[in-house]
């Protein structure tokens, strides 16, 4: 067959079920692939070894006629999911040489569905960032190129968002906490949806904040996701807030058929200043989603404007107590120690060292936060407004509301290092569309759209109701059909 | 809110991360523009609102007490930087 790296995860799928490719010649593509973009950093800890062993068993259940949802599939896993004796560091210094003795249930259940193993993604440190550029690896490079610049891929899942869009795999995990799957899917013109909180175990993936933390499938389109979000999906005992509920077959609804749908249009998404061009992009969208047969309302969600300031409390506060386990004492970094340093040294060096500076500076601020004296004035406050905002969307989905269209972004793809001398809050301010979603745990799914006046790509975002991520992803795979968005990078690395 | 580098300082302490004294000055103009955007918050009127506790109406789910693990003393150690005689060795930590 021709360029087998190009193929989707469902038409590399069909492909292996007709015995026109085999697993083992699959994954020997990919493994050229990412040897040959080195330049996009993607990949940082690689394992051709586990990935051909992988391909062959699949191979062999596909032949004796047992084949699962992702048998033979090659794909990347994000370095914050834990996988069983290879490094997962979670792009930290302090988790330096760490090989877990356990395997993530998500990364479980995606070999447990076959799915073959190419190595691990690069992303920011604890998944703090929105441009790849904390990581303990270097910079993720965008495949996107419209000049000399290097653009970001977006964050925390750069590596992943990068590595679906160059073709270096067949699709990714992400993990998303206040945007980092559907911004960096949106920068990269890829699909990713952040399922209802509790869809996924959070069990074995690198904790961040845990209220808000969910994994989800980065993939080249939306049937892509719906089959590997079900492969990802279950109840998991060893995570107390995953949901007992059955997973259904996502990509048996996809019809396209939105006849009849209510998408609502919140006025609060409408910021100040925000480019034509994404402007442009939304209008376009709604009108393709009238044009499908939805009915189109505006709506009002009223603290939008809060969801920042509230996650910037709580993200942090929750950070700063997740971790606190890295100590120096059971795994990772340890700092060399002085004669005379005690304990309390060791602690203090130790994390300054294994550290970046963003991480340093969330977990300070969730320190202070949570301190004596500050307790009610920022965190309660904060949880009383993230209570507000799940309000906001409770009302409108209670008034009829099936889904609700947003830019996913306020902007495409910037440099790499255009950023560095921004104040932190303008580098949070990426996730003001994204972030209302992780507060409400509610689904949420990056489309690709539409690409800037410069060629790069943009996407809209559609959220869902709770525990619908399969109305969501119909909704999304009838947007995805009426804007068919094709535009790929040239290969340039 | 402005926070001055003495406060910057006693963050640090508490997160037990160890920051240099030059290292201050910045730091503390940092929170305070972070904090500064936080406080957009107070504009909020949260009179009678509870905290959120669980974003879906869920109870957590209750188990048998009883040993479901353990006995892999090898693997727990496996990653410790510095591990002796079955466990994890610090400095000294009483005097």
């Amino acid at each position: 067959m021709s360029d087998l790296s190009k193929l989707t995860l469902a038409g590399a799928r069909d492909a292996l079920r007709r015995g026109e490719t085999t697993s083992v010649e699959l994954t020997e593509t990919f493994l050229k692939e990412i040897e040959g973009a080195r330049a996009l950093n993607a990949f940082v800890h690689h394992t051709p070894e586990i990935a051909l062993e992988q391909a062959k068993a699949a191979d062999a259940r596909i032949g004796a006629g047992d084949a699962p949802a992702m048998c033979g599939l090659p794909i990347g896993i994000k370095d914050l999911f834990c996988t069983k004796g290879v490094p997962s560091q979670a792009g930290s210094a302090i988790l330096e040489g760490f090989k877990p003795e356990y395997e993530s249930t998500v990364s479980a259940n995606l070999f447990d569905a076959g799915a073959v193993m190419l190595g691990k993604l690069n992303m920011d440190e604890f998944a703090m960032g929105s441009s790849n550029e904390t990581s303990v690896y270097g910079n993720a490079v965008n495949p996107w190129k419209i000049d000399e610049r290097e653009l970001t891929p977006g964050g925390s899942s750069g590596g992943s968002a990068a590595a679906v869009a160059a073709d270096l795999c067949l699709a990714a995990t992400g993990t998303d906490t206040g945007g980092s799957i559907r911004q960096p899917a949106a920068f990269t013109g890829i699909t990713g949806i952040k399922p209802t909180y509790g869809r996924c175990s959070r069990w074995g993936v690198v904790a961040f904040a845990s209220s808000l933390d969910q994994a989800g499938p980065m993939t080249k389109d939306v049937r892509d996701a719906a089959i590997m979000l079900e492969a990802m999906c279950s109840y998991d005992a060893k995570d107390s807030t995953s949901a007992n509920l059955p997973v259904p077959n996502f990509e048996a609804m996809l019809t396209g058929d939105i006849k009849g749908k209510t998408i609502g249009i919140p006025k609060e998404y409408r910021l100040d200043g925000m480019p034509g061009e994404i402007e442009k992009l939304w209008a376009d969208g709604i009108a393709m989603m009238k044009d499908a047969g939805a009915k189109i309302v505006d709506i009002s969600l009223p603290h939008t404007k809060y969801a920042l300031p509230a996650y910037y409390v709580i993200a942090p506060a929750e950070a700063s107590s997740n971790l606190a386990r890295y100590d120096g004492v059971r795994y990772g970094h340890r700092a060399t120690l002085d004669a005379g340093d005690g304990i309390t040294e060791m602690y203090e060096k130790t994390r300054a060292e294994g550290f970046g500076l963003e991480v340093q500076r969330r977990v300070m601020i969730g320190t202070y936060v949570l301190s004596a004296g500050f307790y009610d004035a920022y965190y309660n406050r904060a949880r009383r407004v993230r209570t507000l905002i799940k309000k906001d969307f409770d009302d409108v989905f209670a008034a009829g509301v099936d889904a609700i269209l947003t830019p996913a972004t306020p902007s495409a793809a910037f440099g790499l290092g255009e950023m560095v001398d921004a104040d932190p809050v303008q580098m949070y301010l990426n996730d003001v569309f994204t972030v209302t979603v992780n507060l409400a745990g509610l689904p949420g799914i990056a489309v690709p759209t539409g690409v800037d006046s410069k060629g790069l790509p943009l996407a809209l975002q559609l959220i869902g109701k709770p525990w619908e991520e399969g109305d969501l992803l119909n909704t999304a795979y009838a947007l995805e059909q009426a804007a068919g968005f094709v535009a790929k990078p040239d290969k340039w690395w | 809110m402005s926070i001055n580098e003495q406060t910057a300082a006693r963050v640090a302490k508490l997160a037990r991360i160890k920051v240099e004294p030059d290292a201050l000055p910045a730091l503390a103009q940092e929170f305070s523009a972070i904090l500064g955007f936080i406080e957009q918050l107070n504009e909020v009127d949260v009179e009678g609102v509870e905290p959120m506790t669980s974003v879906t109406p869920q109870r957590l789910t209750r188990r048998a007490d009883e040993v479901t693990d353990g006995a892999q003393q090898d693997k727990v150690l496996a990653n410790a930087p510095d591990a002796r005689e079955g466990f994890f060795a610090v400095p000294k930590v009483v005097e």
